[in-house]
């Protein structure tokens, strides 16, 4: 099992209908990590969390221009729905100011919701598409909302390739 | 695996966060370091509602009507809540950025400054954006190693870089900032409307015994009466003041911040591209807009030996993790991940050290050997303040 090559056991395991969180231990443990590209926040809406679409050029001969894309206007959308001002904020706000903000100890704030749902689909991206290509992507959450950050895996078995901020000569594929 | 259990404290992630800010109640309570005029607040009000539940409710309770104490009740109960929940929260303090993300702004940073000539100094550190077809310049802080966020500001009694920073409230214990300004505005009205309340209550008190009793026969009855009336004399013109003063700020959707520097006055200036141009809109998106989470996960766990004293090596083999991400902070002084990135990377040497306080990290860089110089006093000058 520790010989078989991270490509192909990333696509054999996700094969299988019960992805479990192994197989990017494995992506962990089988490859290094050669670079990590940084998606940058968009404020030209204002101060609403929102990330930029521009593809980095680091990852173009890594991953697909419109999957990635999609994952992060995914994302914004996630992230535009958590901070709606709307008549749903609006009640939450003056049901939590009448009971002195007591109520969040029950029940868990519309932004927490969409933050777990933002947790699982980054972890489903991670498992489906990013994986078998030897990417990671880092929950905004935890780098403080600023970036999306996309680490870059390189299989050990391929180390004489350059360095620097292009991993193109993975002998992987 | 050996048998003997191993009996390790659990290090959580508020213990490792740099800045200036004391945790209570293992991470759940974060305030400022300097709480002695918080307490004085806290003591004020206590105190006053005291004296008027002890020495004014029993007369009007029964004299005018119980409802007067147990408004007060209310009221006293909603201002420490809000107290509270001000001085205890996270006001949105931004994370400092990991020697990676730093490292990949300084790239881009000097991608867009190209070369600079031995001697000369280099641009200052500032980002163009456009926001609502509005050109915001976004500063970059030398401590947090961001460029920060639009409204964001770096208060230097915390330490922190805070989102929609407002101001640094030593009455209140804490910065005052997006995710705590809600609670803040209502503490200040509230606390207005319980001075106001108290104080009328006060005179009416006054004015109904001195007709029985005669007015020297109700001070020696009531001695509280006095002080309560001194004290919500002073705090009526600061308080209601600053409520009054924030109405204002909420309805144009500015923090004291830009109020205090400007940023959206006088004619050749930006006009404030975050207000919506409506009164009722703007205070609908300060107050009843959606409750910002924390982003600094006070409570995590690091996952590492408490044997050791640096966090490099453990942290190294808990990248990926759904419960814990890396637990680098700008504190530790070892080598970023140093198994993991191959021999011609140059980068982790450049990560290594990041410390404010030492000396600058960046003359290893070798791509520019001129930016260094220019870079490390003003990194040196910033961790200064």
């Amino acid at each position: 099992m520790a010989s078989l090559h991270y490509y192909e056991l990333m696509t054999e395991t996700s094969l299988h209908s019960s992805i479990n969180f192994h197989n990017l231990q494995e992506l962990r443990h089988s490859a290094s990590l050669a670079n990590k590209v940084f998606i940058q926040r968009d404020y030209t809406d204002g101060t609403v969390c929102k990330f930029q679409t521009k593809f980095p050029s680091e990852l173009d001969s890594r991953i697909e221009r419109t999957l990635f894309e999609d994952t992060v206007k995914t994302l914004n959308n996630y992230y535009a729905e958590a901070e709606k001002i709307g008549g749903q904020s609006y009640l939450e706000g003056c049901l939590a100011c009448l009971t002195v903000y007591l109520i969040f100890l029950c029940i868990e704030t519309r932004y927490e919701k969409v933050l777990k749902k933002i947790s699982r689909y980054i972890q489903e991206q991670n498992e489906k598409v990013y994986a078998p290509r030897g990417l990671l992507i880092t929950d905004p959450i935890e780098r403080g909302m600023r970036v999306i950050e996309i680490s870059v895996y390189e299989d050990r078995g391929s180390s004489g390739s350059s360095s620097g901020s292009s991993t193109t000569s993975s002998s992987g594929r | 695996m050996s048998a003997v259990m191993i009996t390790r404290k659990v290090t959580r992630k508020w213990e490792k966060l740099p800045g200036k800010n004391t945790f209570c109640c293992d991470g759940r309570v974060m305030m400022a370091r300097q709480k002695g005029v918080f307490y004085l607040t806290l003591f004020l009000i206590v105190g006053t509602c005291s004296l008027f539940f002890a020495f004014e409710c029993p007369y009007l309770a029964v004299h005018l009507s119980p409802a007067i104490p147990v408004f007060a009740v209310l009221l006293f109960v909603f201002v420490v809540a809000m107290l509270l929940r001000t001085s205890f929260s996270d006001p949105g303090v931004l994370p400092r950025a990991l020697p990676e993300e730093a490292n990949f702004i300084e790239m881009e940073i000097e991608a867009a400054n190209g070369n600079v000539m031995a001697g000369q100094r280099p641009p200052p550190r500032i980002k163009n954006v456009q926001i609502n077809n509005q050109i915001v310049k976004l500063k970059y802080c030398y401590t947090c190693k961001i460029f920060r966020p639009p409204r964001a500001s770096h208060c230097s009694i915390c330490d922190n870089c805070v989102d929609r920073f407002d101001h640094h409230c030593p009455w209140v214990g804490n910065c005052v900032g997006k995710r705590n300004y809600r609670y803040f505005y209502l503490f200040t009205l509230s606390l207005s409307l319980l001075t106001i309340y108290i104080f009328a209550f006060n005179i009416v008190h006054v004015v109904l015994r001195s007709v029985d009793s005669g007015f020297m026969n109700t001070l020696k009855e009531t001695p509280g009466t006095v002080l309560e009336v001194l004290v919500c004399f002073f705090t009526l013109w600061s308080v209601v003041g600053l409520t009054g003063f924030h109405t204002y700020l909420i309805s144009l959707n500015q923090t004291t911040n830009e109020d205090i520097k400007g940023s959206w006055s006088g004619k050749n200036r930006v006009q404030n591209p975050y207000s919506h141009k409506n009164f009722i809109k703007n205070c609908c998106e300060v107050l009843c807009g959606p409750t910002y989470p924390s982003v600094l996960d006070r409570r995590g766990v690091m996952l590492e030996d408490s044997t050791r004293p640096t966090p490099s090596d453990a942290s190294a083999a808990s990248t990926y993790k759904s419960t814990n991400p890396v637990s680098q902070t700008t504190k530790s002084s070892a080598p970023l991940i140093p198994n993991e990135h191959t021999p011609e990377e140059a980068k982790p040497s450049i990560g290594a050290g990041t410390q404010k306080s030492t000396s600058s990290p960046k003359e290893e860089k070798p791509p520019s050997p001129t930016s260094p110089n220019a870079v490390a006093p003003a990194v040196i000058k910033e961790s200064a303040h």
